[in-house]
């Protein structure tokens, strides 16, 4: 086992994990079956993906929609059904480029 | 004071005195009644906690869950059916070590659908990681609350707490009772602690985090650990009970003319008093027996257990539930207790009052009867059962 683990005595009360949200070490996107590809020229900023993405993994900056975290996307295909203008499609994840 | 009041007041009493900051509780027979006293409360402004009338029992444990993770302090109650869909969320708690202390009306699981005592209910929580306690009276069930609150939220053990009354024998019937006044029973208590509040923003945590195999055994074992403390703070917590009240209670159980006893009775809850006034008669006729009332049952106080029974030579176990395709889960905790000590008893396993089948000093004193003859043997025997 790595030397790193914890023993049972040092873990905090109940599992309560100190310093807030854990998802910028975690990266949980990596069980995703289908891939989310934004069409920038298609986009009209409504920002519904963003509205009902259920994992926070629209990216925008100042309040425009600039991307997908695949870093935590699921690929569940929420953002592409919503959008009114097929400004995202879904394609199988084999087929996304690595990394990206 | 002396008070005459039913063991539902009794609890409200105790509640009210605590103030818990939240009470998130539903409705269900036998246990209503200290919801409704505690609503009253609540609206007279008596007390200033938060009174969440929930939709369900699993929604009154995961708003009690998200209050104490809150960093509030919290109560709820419940009895039964009501318990066996908390359930879920009890274990949660408990994994989440929060110290929600909740009054279990005890009352016999459906089908067929009853309204009436036995234990079948707790058994159900049996492994879920809560401390439980079993009163005998509407005294000891307003005590136990205080007590129960403080135990479970020392830091060593925090976990839940559940303290069982016998659903009408207890609930429903007056009975007279000695409430601390209220400045003491404050004081004993104490005020609450939170740990890592959620509302804390200065400090954010995450709670109820996903754990994978790499650590979600040492968590459960890190909760076991505060299971392990709670004898130890179950017995200081006693001891500072005695120093307010005018009693005091001593021991993870009561013996009752068990020292020199040659037969003898383990049993929980309300059937006590019954089995005291056999006792008594069978003693006066020079017959040696006595009784063991278990008052902590989970943490099980085995080594406790072993050393009052050792000298006996015949114990009569007494669950009030059925484990389908087992011994009763009592029995079975009275022989691991046993099982390492060189003289022990004979033990048999008697099921009883299933349902709020009536349990007379007849039938424990047949009890005492057929426990002379009984061979010990891993078969069950029951009480008052037509066969
Ligand atoms: S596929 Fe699902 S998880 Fe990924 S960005 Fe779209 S809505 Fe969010
Ligand atoms: S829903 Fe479609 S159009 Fe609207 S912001 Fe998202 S990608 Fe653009």
């Amino acid at each position: 086992m790595p030397a790193e683990l914890k023993t049972w005595k040092e873990l905090p009360l109940g599992g309560v994990v100190p310093g807030g949200t854990t998802p910028e070490i975690n990266k949980t996107g990596s069980w995703r079956a289908e891939r989310p590809i934004w069409h920038e020229d298609k986009c009209i900023q409504c920002l519904q993906c963003w509205l009902h993405c259920p994992d926070d993994s629209i990216l925008t900056k100042q309040q425009k929609m600039v991307g997908i975290d695949y870093d935590h996307c699921k690929g569940c295909g929420v953002c592409a059904a919503i959008c009114p203008k097929d400004a995202i499609t879904m394609i199988p994840e084999r087929e996304g480029q690595c990394g990206k | 004071m002396r008070k005459v009041m039913t063991g539902h007041k009794a609890v409200a009493e105790a509640m009210r005195q605590i103030e818990p900051d939240v009470v998130a509780v539903y409705p269900i027979t036998p246990q209503s009644e200290i919801a409704e006293y505690y609503a009253e409360y609540v609206h007279d402004g008596i007390v200033h906690t938060e009174l969440v009338p929930v939709e369900s029992e699993h929604s009154a444990m995961s708003a009690c869950i998200g209050a104490a993770a809150a960093g509030g302090r919290v109560m709820t109650a419940t009895s039964s059916q009501g318990l066996a869909l908390m359930v879920e969320m009890v274990y949660i708690a408990a994994g989440l070590r929060l110290p929600i202390v909740m009054a279990l009306a005890n009352r016999a699981l459906s089908a067929p659908i009853n309204i009436h005592c036995d234990h079948s209910d707790a058994y159900l929580t049996r492994d879920a990681g809560a401390f439980m306690i079993f009163a005998e009276s509407a005294q000891e069930a307003y005590d136990y609350t205080l007590i129960a609150q403080k135990i479970a939220e020392h830091p060593k053990v925090r976990l839940p707490g559940i303290v069982n009354l016998d659903g009408f024998t207890l609930t429903h019937t007056a009975d007279v009772v000695e409430p601390l006044e209220d400045e003491a029973a404050k004081k004993f208590v104490g005020d609450y602690q939170p740990f890592s509040p959620m509302l804390d923003v200065d400090r954010p945590s995450t709670w109820g985090a996903f754990a994978m195999p790499d650590y979600y055994f040492e968590l459960k074992r890190a909760q076991q650990a505060g299971m392990e403390e709670v004898p130890a703070v179950f017995l200081h917590t006693q001891e500072a009970f005695a120093k307010v009240a005018a009693r005091g209670y001593r021991g993870f159980f009561e013996g009752y003319r068990l020292k020199d006893a040659e037969r003898a009775l383990v049993l929980m809850g309300s059937t006590a008093g019954t089995a005291k006034v056999a006792v008594d008669e069978l003693r006066a006729r020079g017959e040696k027996v006595g009784l063991l009332k278990i008052w902590l049952w989970r943490p099980f106080p085995y080594r406790e257990v072993a050393q009052a029974l050792a000298h006996v030579n015949k114990v009569a176990v007494m669950d009030r539930a059925l484990s389908f395709g087992a011994m009763g889960a009592l029995y079975n905790d009275v022989c691991a207790a046993l099982v390492h000590e060189k003289n022990k008893p004979a033990l048999v396993n008697y099921i009883y009052g299933l349902g709020g089948r009536d349990v007379s000093t007849d039938h424990i004193l047949h009890v005492f009867q057929d426990l002379k003859e009984a061979q010990p043997a891993h078969t069950l025997r029951f009480v008052g059962l037509r066969e």
